[in-house]
Order: structure tokens, then sequence, then C-alpha cells
């Protein structure tokens, strides 16, 4: 029984900080779910930076080379990095869950609808606001979601940010004199200290990418929903412009 | 050709009443002639229960109904069955419609006294197949087994643990568990693929069976039936086919418009349909941040929070359940409550139009209050709203019987 209380605290755990956190400002993405290129460089950059610790196992291979327009040989070569695995095959990873648990504290999600469940601004933020922090196992922690047991895995793309003083999220305040925000927040914004490979504009386009490919994993037919959705409405409305004539017909009579 | 079809028809009306019963309930069934936009949803009630079968046996097929495979078999639904995504949002979507027609529905026989003498029957079958929705409604949610599934599961079910005495017990009667396991799952399943529906489609045959029998309710009030001509026939009747069925294919032709815009654009209608954390897998160890029954059943989940006290020793949460049982037990008694000379908000007095609004105004807000997280000022809110809401209730024999109506005219007004 006591076991199980501790357990069913600490599972309240993070959602409790997360809660105390406050308000989280998100930047805004709009996604292009058309974008093929975009999606593809996301689905490169999910299988080779995420894939070691996240599964994506309600998605197959074979659909995802199919609907990103990837050869289905490119991709076998390329993007699957389990020899044994067929196109047909679903996304999963090798990595067992109670070991990655001890690992990080958490077991790694699954990745195939977190667009769904996180949405896409939480995600593209949360993926752009890693920081320094000595204080975590992993030397880095997350102004999106504090005290994350993600280590920075994007480090090589985006180098290393610190805190730098900023306005304090959701009370923003404006200085009278000079016209500019009061940077009351020690850590109100992050600067790369160490770069990497990309320039921020290059990383925050790479996230870009990597979000369309989660928001396309987490609904791979949203698409093709929409085309559908625009014939089914003009027939909708042709017919009803008919059932309209016919009960106007019927109705003459009636006074 | 003729002759075979008269023919065929002849020898099976003689062995069944194909003929009086679609006279009997169409082409010489009744209807007052000024039915207006009020009227629709009835029908649209129907079309979406016949949706729901549907796509309900469609999606059995593919469903999987354990607590290992459930969740992956919904996605398997949305993504490897051909047009699984359809048929999944279409029974989805069309649950949260047919709470809105139903809603609309009510609301209808509430504006023109549809409950009233002779109709008290139709009321009370109307309100059994609304409680039968709410239970189906309950347990298809859980099927996804998502965190909200589980996590609304868990929250619904627990309230029985209230009752005094017998509390304890009766929840795990009802889970088969100590907690929501795959065990509760697969009984939900159960009630919510066969038991319940076979409830709905004959609570529903019934509910037509007695509107027939008395006839429809009009905008007006006014018994048609009282003013027949020569032939027996109502002077303000109009058959019911064609001329409502015509009417009625128009109006169903504006629903889906509406159905098939949230199907194929807005699936998950910001959260309300389908809620964001229901896409994570259930996890009984991970309690999500902000629990929110889906918004149907919102107003009574903000009731069941209002209550905030124990009292005679017993807590806050059984006079919660109380309150959430009393309101929905309240509609049951409509019939008895309005004391009204007049069937029709159109003659009812100034009182009556200010407490329907202020009804409508409590239990849209009580929906909207039962969707987010609870502050203490949002408490207070839902308190006062909880009290407007019974007020119209318990108030209506009072204000109904005192207030002064209009005179109701012999004939229905276009």
């Amino acid at each position: 029984m006591k076991k199980l209380i501790i357990a069913f605290c600490l599972a309240l755990l993070p959602t409790s900080v997360f809660a105390a956190g406050g308000e989280v400002h998100l930047d805004h993405v709009d996604l292009d779910s058309t974008d093929t290129a975009s999606l593809q460089s996301g689905a490169q950059v999910f299988t080779n930076y995420c894939m070691g610790c996240h599964s994506a196992r309600f998605s197959r291979y074979g659909r995802v080379a199919e609907d990103l327009g990837i050869p289905a040989d490119l991709y076998k070569e390329n993007l699957v990095f389990d020899s044994g695995a067929k196109m047909g095959d679903l996304m999963t990873i090798a990595m067992p869950k109670d070991q990655s648990k001890q690992f990080f504290g958490a077991a790694p999600p699954d990745l195939t609808m977190v667009a769904r469940v996180r949405g896409t601004d939480w995600l593209y933020t949360y993926l752009r606001t890693f920081y320094r922090d000595d204080s975590r196992p992993w030397g880095v922690n997350n102004k999106t979601f504090p005290n994350v047991g993600m280590p920075h895995v994007l480090l090589e793309l985006q180098g290393l940010q610190e805190c730098a003083p900023g306005p304090i999220a959701g009370h923003e305040k404006v200085d009278p004199l000079t016209g500019q925000l009061l940077a009351e927040d020690p850590c109100g914004s992050l600067k790369v200290t160490k770069e990497g490979s990309m320039t921020p504009d290059e990383y925050d386009q790479a996230m870009y990418d990597l979000v369309n490919f989660l928001a396309y994993t987490a609904e791979p037919m949203a698409n093709d929903r929409k085309r559908i959705g625009v014939y089914v409405l003009l027939f909708i409305t042709l017919f009803g412009i008919f059932a309209y004539l016919l009960n106007r017909e019927y109705w003459k009579e009636i006074h | 050709m003729k002759k075979i079809l008269t023919g065929t028809l002849g020898w099976v009306d003689d062995r069944i009443p194909v003929v009086s019963t679609w006279e009997k309930h169409l082409s010489k069934y009744y209807a007052p002639k000024n039915f207006n936009f009020w009227y629709i949803f009835g029908v649209l009630s129907m079309l979406v229960l016949v949706n729901q079968l549907l796509t309900g046996i469609w999606l059995t097929m593919s469903y999987e109904p354990s607590a290992e495979g459930a969740f992956a078999s919904v996605e398997y639904i949305m993504r490897d069955v051909e047009y699984g995504w359809l048929l999944r949002y279409m029974h989805s979507t069309g649950a949260s419609a047919f709470f809105v027609v139903v809603y609309l529905h009510m609301f209808r026989a509430m504006l023109y006294g549809s409950y009233r003498k002779p109709r008290e029957l139709v009321w009370l079958i109307g309100m059994a197949i609304y409680l039968a929705l709410m239970a189906e409604g309950f347990m298809g949610y859980v099927l996804p087994w998502g965190q909200m599934s589980y996590w609304g599961a868990q929250v619904i079910v627990s309230l029985f643990g209230a009752i005094p005495v017998v509390g304890d017990a009766l929840v795990e009667w009802i889970r088969g568990d100590f907690l929501i396991s795959g065990i509760t799952l697969n009984r939900f399943f159960s009630l919510h693929v066969i038991a319940l529906p076979l409830v709905l489609v004959m609570l529903v045959f019934l509910h037509i069976v007695a509107l027939h029998e008395v006839g429809s309710n009009n905008p007006d009030g006014i018994e048609i039936k009282k003013n027949k001509d020569a032939n027996g026939i109502p002077r303000d009747g109009i058959p019911f086919h064609p001329y409502y069925t015509v009417h009625d294919i128009f109006g169903v032709a504006v629903f889906l418009f509406v159905f098939c815009t949230v199907i194929f654009f807005f699936p998950e209608m910001g959260g309300y349909f389908l809620e964001h954390a229901n896409f994570e897998e259930a996890n009984g160890l991970k309690t999500p941040a902000h629990i929110a029954p889906v918004w149907y059943f919102t107003p009574f989940y903000a009731m069941l929070r209002a209550v905030t006290s124990p009292f005679l020793g017993l807590d806050a949460k059984f006079w919660g359940l109380v309150v959430m049982g009393g309101a929905i037990a309240i509609l049951f008694v409509l019939p008895w409550l309005d004391r009204s000379k007049v069937k029709s908000i159109r003659y009812k007095g100034w009182i009556s139009k200010v407490m329907l609004v202020i009804f409508v105004i409590s239990f849209v807000a009580l929906g909207y209050l039962g969707a987010i997280a609870s502050t203490p000022g949002r408490t207070v809110a839902a308190q006062i709203f909880t009290l407007l809401y019974f007020v119209y209730f318990l108030g209506m024999p009072i204000y109904t019987r005192m207030e002064k109506t209009k005179p109701v005219p012999e004939r229905v007004t276009s």
C-alpha cells in the first residue's frame, strides 16, 4: 500500500511542477501538411535524432514512405535502422521501457500522436527552449517543460543555449523611458553560447520540419480528409438545393 | 410488372399490416401544419442514431476490447483500415451530434409544452432515452482507452462510492476490479455495443408509438384533433408524408452540411469532441493535470463540483451526487410541475419567459464551468447557476399558476 501511495505521489510530481511553472509562452507555428520537402526532412530528423528512444509505434515505415513520396528502397536504405524491419512494419524501437525508465526517470513516450496530445505550438517551442542547467542530470533544462527527463539530443545542431535576462512571459512590462520591454526574468530569454552545426534560423527551420512531420504522423490521413471533405460538402449543397426545391413544390398547396 | 408488385404487396399485407402501418404512421398521420425549425431535431436524432448503429457495427469489426489492445486497435482503425478514420470520426462526431440534437429536441418540448397532457408518456419515454444515451455515451468514451477515457471513468465510477454504506462495494461491483481495468473495459464494451443500443432502439420505438397515439404538439400548443372536418381529419393537420418528409429531407441536408464540416475539417472540435489527452494511452499511474468529462456531461459535472460542504454527517461528494442526480430526476416530473393554463411559451406570461431564459443561461454556463478547471470564484458561479437551474423547476408550479396568460387562438397560426 505504502509503495502504491509513493508511486502515486511521484506520478503527480511532474504535473504539479508543471502547474507551478505558470503560463508558458508558446511560439505559434503555421504548418503546411502539403510541403513534402519539409515533411521529408522532418522524417530525417525524426529517425536520426528521436527514434533512438522514441517509437512511433502506430505508424508504419511503408505508409510514411508512400505519403511523403520517398521511394521505398531509398527510405529503407536511409531511414530504417532496424535491419530486420520490413517496410510494412510499425515504427517500433529496441529500447525496453523498464530500462529507459531507469535511464531517464520516465520512459520516453511514443511520439506518433504527440502533436495531437501536446499541440504543435507546444512542440515547436519545447524543441527550441533547452538551456544549460548544471543542476540537472543531463546538464540541460527546458523552459517549456521544466525539469524534463530528456537530454538535449539536438545539441550538436542547435548548440548550447544559456539563460539571459528577458521579460517575464505573460507579465511583460514596458520601460516608460525607453519603450522597451523590461528584462525582469533572469531567464526571460535564451542565447546560444556554444554554437552548433546550424545557425538559429536553420535550427528553427529544422524544428519546423520536425513538428510538421509529427503533425503528419499524428493524423496521416488529414490531407485526404480535407480533400474528400470538399467534395462531400459540394454534394450535400447540391442535394440540399434540390431538396429545398422539392419541399417548396409540395408546400405550395399548403396555406 | 405493376401486377406482380401489387400482387406481392397484397400477399404480404394479408399476413403483416404493411399498408395500415404506413398509413397510420406516415401517409395518414396528420401533423400540425405549423411546425417550425424546432421540429427537425426529432428526425435528426433518429438519423444520428442510425449513423451510430451503422458506423458502430463497422468499428466493432476492427476494435479490440482489451486493456492491452484497445488503444492500438483504434489507431489501427484510423490508419490501416480502409476509410476507418471516416467511420471513427463519423462515430465520435455522431456522439456529440446526438447530444446536440437531443438537447435541442428536449428544449423544443420545454418551449412549447410538449410534455403536457396527453403527452406525459412521450416525455417520460424520451427522458428514459436520454438516460440510456448518457450511459451509452459514457461507456463509449471509455473504449478508446486513452487518458481521458481512463480517468473520466475513474472519476464518474468512483462517484457511486459516495453513497453511504454500500458505496465502496457498489463501485467494486461496477468496475469488476479494484481499479478501472481491462475487466471494466470489457463489460463497458459489451454494454455499449449490445445492451444499451437494444434498449435505445426499443425506447425510440416506444417514443414514436406513444407520440403517434396522441399526436404531435405544435408551436401554438393547440390540440389539432379538437377541430376535425367531416372526414375526421384535423383541419390544421397535413399528412406527415409527403409534406413533412420533404421538409425533413431538406433539414437533413442542412444538418449533414454542418455534421460533415465537423467530420472532415474539425474532427477534434477544438478538443471538445475528441479531447487532446485522449490521444495518449491510458496510464493508471499518471493522472492528467485537468480531468474534464466530454462537453455533454459538463453541466452536471459542474453541479457535482459546486457542492463543497458536508451535510448531516455525509461528505460533500455524496450531496454533489444527489444534486447531480436531482437535476436529471427533476426533468422526469416536468409534466406535473407545469400548472399553466396554456402549453406554449407563446401564450405564457412574462415570468415563464424570463425563467426559461434563466434556465438556458444556467445550463450553458454550467456546461462551460464544468469544462474548465475550477477556482473559488468559478465554484461560487457554479453554485449560483445550480440554484437557478433548480429554481426554474421548483418554482414552476407557483409561477405558472399565478402569471397572466394570453388567450390561445382556436386554430394554429402560421
